[in-house]
C-alpha cells in the first residue's frame, strides 16, 4: 500500500522560507475544477500540506425521489448522474429492471444498446482527455475533438430526440427504430473519428510538454487503487484489468471481441493513454455490433413484452387490450416481484451498480445508485498530499469526477 | 486454485462461522447472507484475507430501512472476488435507537466515504470510523432524510395514495 505523506510533512527543508500555512478555498466554482468540488487546502507556497474534500453542492435526492416514481420515471434522474455520458446510465438502469422483471431482450435490441453505449464512452472520454489537455496548456486538441462529441449528440437526437439528457430507450427496448439517418450517422463517425484520434494521439502522446506535465504525476498502485475500490479506466490505469463488460457481461457484450487496455504506472499519462485506448475499442465495438445487426430482424427494437413496454398510440384507440396496457404502464401499474437486485455496468468512470430494492410496490422500496465517481474521488484529498497545485489541478482533470455522479 | 461459486462460499462461511453467518436467499445469482454487528467485520475480514476466497474488491456499502421489523436499519455491503469473480451481499440489521456497527476502514480505505454517506442519509454510527460527518447533505442537518419517516411530499396528500389503486 501506498503511503500517502502524512499531514505534518513540511517539504520545505530551507527553514527561512518556512511561513505559516495558507488556506486555499478551490472551488467550489473554480473553473479549473470544471464542476462544483471544492476542496479547502492547506498550502505551504505551491504545494498542498492537506486538503479536505467538501462534496454535495449539487446534491438532489435521487435516490429518495426514485422510492416515490414508477420504474420508467426514474430513467431520467439516471440521466443526470454522469450527464456525459447519460445513455450508459439510461440503459444500466433499464437493464436492472429487466433484470428483476426477468425479461431477456432481444439480440437486436441489445446489440443497438452497446452501439448507444458505446457511442456515450468515446463522447465521455473526448471530453476528459480533451479537458486534460486543456488543463496541461493545449487547447487545439479539445476543440478538434469536440466536433466529435457533436458528432454522437446528433446520433443520440436521431435515435431520441434529445443531446444532453437522453432518457433514451425504455424498459424492454428503445422507444423507435434507429432510422437509415442514424445509421449513415454512426457509419460517417466511425469513418471520420478515428482519423481525428490519430491526429489527437499524435498532438499529445509524445509530446515533451504534455509528459513532463503527466508522466509520473500522482502514481496509483494497483494495491491502493483496490484499497479505495477505484474501478474504471482509472483502476485499469494501474495495471488491474477489471471491466465489468468483460468480467460480467451484460447487454450481450460477451459476443464482442474487444481488449481491455491496462496502464502500468497509473499516473495521470497512463490514465490519458487507457482512455485513448478505449475509444479505439469502443470504435471495434460499434462496427461489430452494425455487423451483427445486419443478421437480425430490422424490425426489431424492443422485447414482445406488452405488460411492461408502451403499445404504439394506434392500438391505444382501437384495441382494448393495448389500452389497457397504456394505462396500466403509464400509471406505473406493472407487476414486479418482489426481490432485491444488484446490476453493475461498466460507465465511463467504472463500477455503475444499481441496488433495487423491491418490495412488489409501484416504485422501488430502496434504490442505491454505487456512483463510480464518487468512490472514486474519495483518494484525491489524500493523494493530494504532498503535490503542487497544478499537478492537483491536473490530476482532479484525470479522474474525471462528474459533478452530477459524485452527488447524485 | 480451485473454482468458487455460491454453494462452496456458503458452505466455506457455514463451516467457520457456524450460525452466526445465516443465508438469507440466493436472489439472481448473488449470494446474500445475514450477520450480526459483532461478527461483520470478522466475517469480512475472513473472506477479504482468505486464500480460497479473495474478496478483495469492496463494491459498495448503502443501509435499508424496515420501520416495521423489530431490527429496522440493514446495512448491506456488497463485496466482489475479483480472482474467481463471485460477488457476496452481506446485512446486518439494527435496533431502532442503537445503530452501532463496527468501522470497515479497518479493511478498506473505500469504505470510508460510503459509510459516511450511509450516516449521513440513515444515521447509521459505524464505530471506529476516522471521520464520521455529513458528506452530501448540509452539515447542520438534524435528520437523516433517508429514512422512512420523512417523507418526500406532503403526507396529506391522497391523490398518490396506494388505497386508490387498489392495493
Amino acid at each position: 500500500m501506498q503511503n500517502f505523506p502524512s499531514l505534518n510533512t513540511n517539504s520545505n527543508t530551507d527553514t527561512n522560507l518556512q511561513s505559516e500555512l495558507s488556506t486555499l478555498n478551490l472551488g467550489p466554482t473554480h473553473p479549473a475544477t470544471h464542476g462544483v468540488f471544492q476542496n479547502v487546502l492547506q498550502m505551504d507556497g505551491e504545494r498542498i500540506v492537506s486538503g479536505v474534500s467538501t462534496i454535495g453542492y449539487i446534491h438532489r435526492a435521487f435516490e429518495k425521489i426514485a422510492e416515490h416514481r414508477p420504474f420508467y420515471q426514474i430513467t431520467p434522474l439516471t440521466d443526470r448522474l454522469n450527464y456525459c455520458s447519460a445513455p450508459i446510465n439510461n440503459m444500466g438502469w433499464h437493464m436492472t429492471v429487466e433484470k428483476l422483471l426477468k425479461i431477456q431482450t432481444p439480440k437486436r435490441v441489445d446489440y443497438l444498446r452497446v452501439i448507444i453505449m458505446e457511442l456515450a464512452r468515446i463522447a465521455d472520454h473526448i471530453i476528459c482527455n480533451g479537458v486534460l489537455g486543456v488543463d496541461t496548456g493545449a487547447f487545439t486538441g479539445f476543440l478538434y475533438m469536440m466536433e466529435y462529441r457533436e458528432a454522437i449528440y446528433e446520433i443520440y437526437e436521431e435515435v431520441c430526440g434529445s443531446r444532453l439528457t437522453t432518457n433514451v430507450g425504455r424498459l424492454g427496448g428503445f422507444e423507435r427504430n434507429f432510422n437509415d439517418i442514424a445509421f449513415a450517422k454512426i457509419k460517417k463517425f466511425l469513418v471520420d473519428f478515428p482519423k481525428v484520434l490519430n491526429e489527437f494521439e499524435a498532438l499529445f502522446n509524445r509530446n515533451r510538454i504534455f509528459i513532463d506535465r503527466t508522466k509520473g504525476v500522482a502514481p496509483v498502485t494497483a494495491e491502493t487503487a483496490l484499497d479505495y475500490s477505484w474501478s474504471g479506466p482509472i483502476l485499469r490505469a494501474t495495471g488491474v484489468d477489471y471491466d465489468v463488460r468483460a468480467m460480467n457481461p451484460y447487454c450481450s457484450y460477451e459476443d464482442f471481441d474487444f481488449e481491455v487496455p491496462v496502464g502500468t504506472t497509473g499516473d495521470v499519462y497512463d490514465r490519458f493513454l487507457v482512455r485513448n485506448e478505449e475509444m479505439k475499442q469502443s470504435m471495434r465495438m460499434i462496427q461489430q455490433a452494425l455487423d451483427k445487426i445486419e443478421k437480425e430482424d430490422s424490425a426489431i427494437f424492443h422485447a414482445d413484452v406488452p405488460e411492461i413496454y408502451l403499445p404504439p398510440k394506434e392500438e391505444v384507440y382501437n384495441n382494448m387490450e393495448a389500452l389497457i396496457y397504456h394505462f396500466k404502464i403509464v400509471m406505473g401499474e406493472i407487476d414486479a416481484p418482489v426481490g432485491e437486485v444488484y446490476h453493475a455496468v461498466e460507465g465511463t468512470n467504472g463500477e455503475l451498480g444499481f441496488y433495487l430494492v423491491n418490495d412488489g410496490g409501484r416504485s422501488p422500496y430502496r434504490l442505491h445508485f454505487r456512483r463510480p465517481s464518487f468512490i472514486n474521488y474519495s483518494m484525491y484529498a489524500d493523494m493530494s498530499r504532498g503535490m503542487l497545485l497544478s499537478d492537483a489541478i491536473i490530476n482532479m482533470s484525470s479522474l474525471n469526477v462528474i459533478a452530477g455522479e459524485l452527488d447524485a | 486454485m480451485g473454482e468458487l461459486n455460491n454453494d462452496i462460499l456458503l458452505e466455506n462461511l457455514t463451516s467457520k462461522f457456524g450460525e452466526l453467518v445465516k443465508p438469507v436467499v440466493e436472489d439472481y445469482g448473488m449470494l446474500t447472507v445475514e450477520t450480526n454487528r459483532d461478527t461483520i467485520i470478522d466475517l469480512l475480514r475472513y473472506i477479504k484475507t482468505d486464500a480460497a476466497l479473495q474478496f478483495i474488491y469492496l463494491t459498495d456499502i448503502t443501509a435499508i430501512q424496515y420501520p416495521e421489523q423489530e431490527n429496522p436499519i440493514g446495512v448491506i455491503y456488497h463485496v466482489h472476488s475479483l480472482v474467481h469473480n463471485v460477488r457476496i451481499r452481506a446485512k446486518v440489521f439494527l435496533p431502532a435507537g442503537d445503530e452501532r456497527i463496527p468501522s470497515a476502514t479497518e479493511l478498506w480505505n473505500g469504505a470510508n466515504w460510503m459509510e459516511r454517506e450511509t450516516y449521513d442519509f440513515f444515521g447509521v454510527n459505524f464505530e471506529g470510523h476516522p471521520n464520521l460527518v455529513r458528506i452530501l447533505n448540509v452539515d447542520d442537518m438534524t435528520v437523516f432524510p433517508m429514512r422512512k419517516e420523512y417523507p418526500l411530499e406532503d403526507p396529506n396528500r391522497v391523490d398518490k395514495k396506494d388505497f386508490y389503486f387498489g392495493r
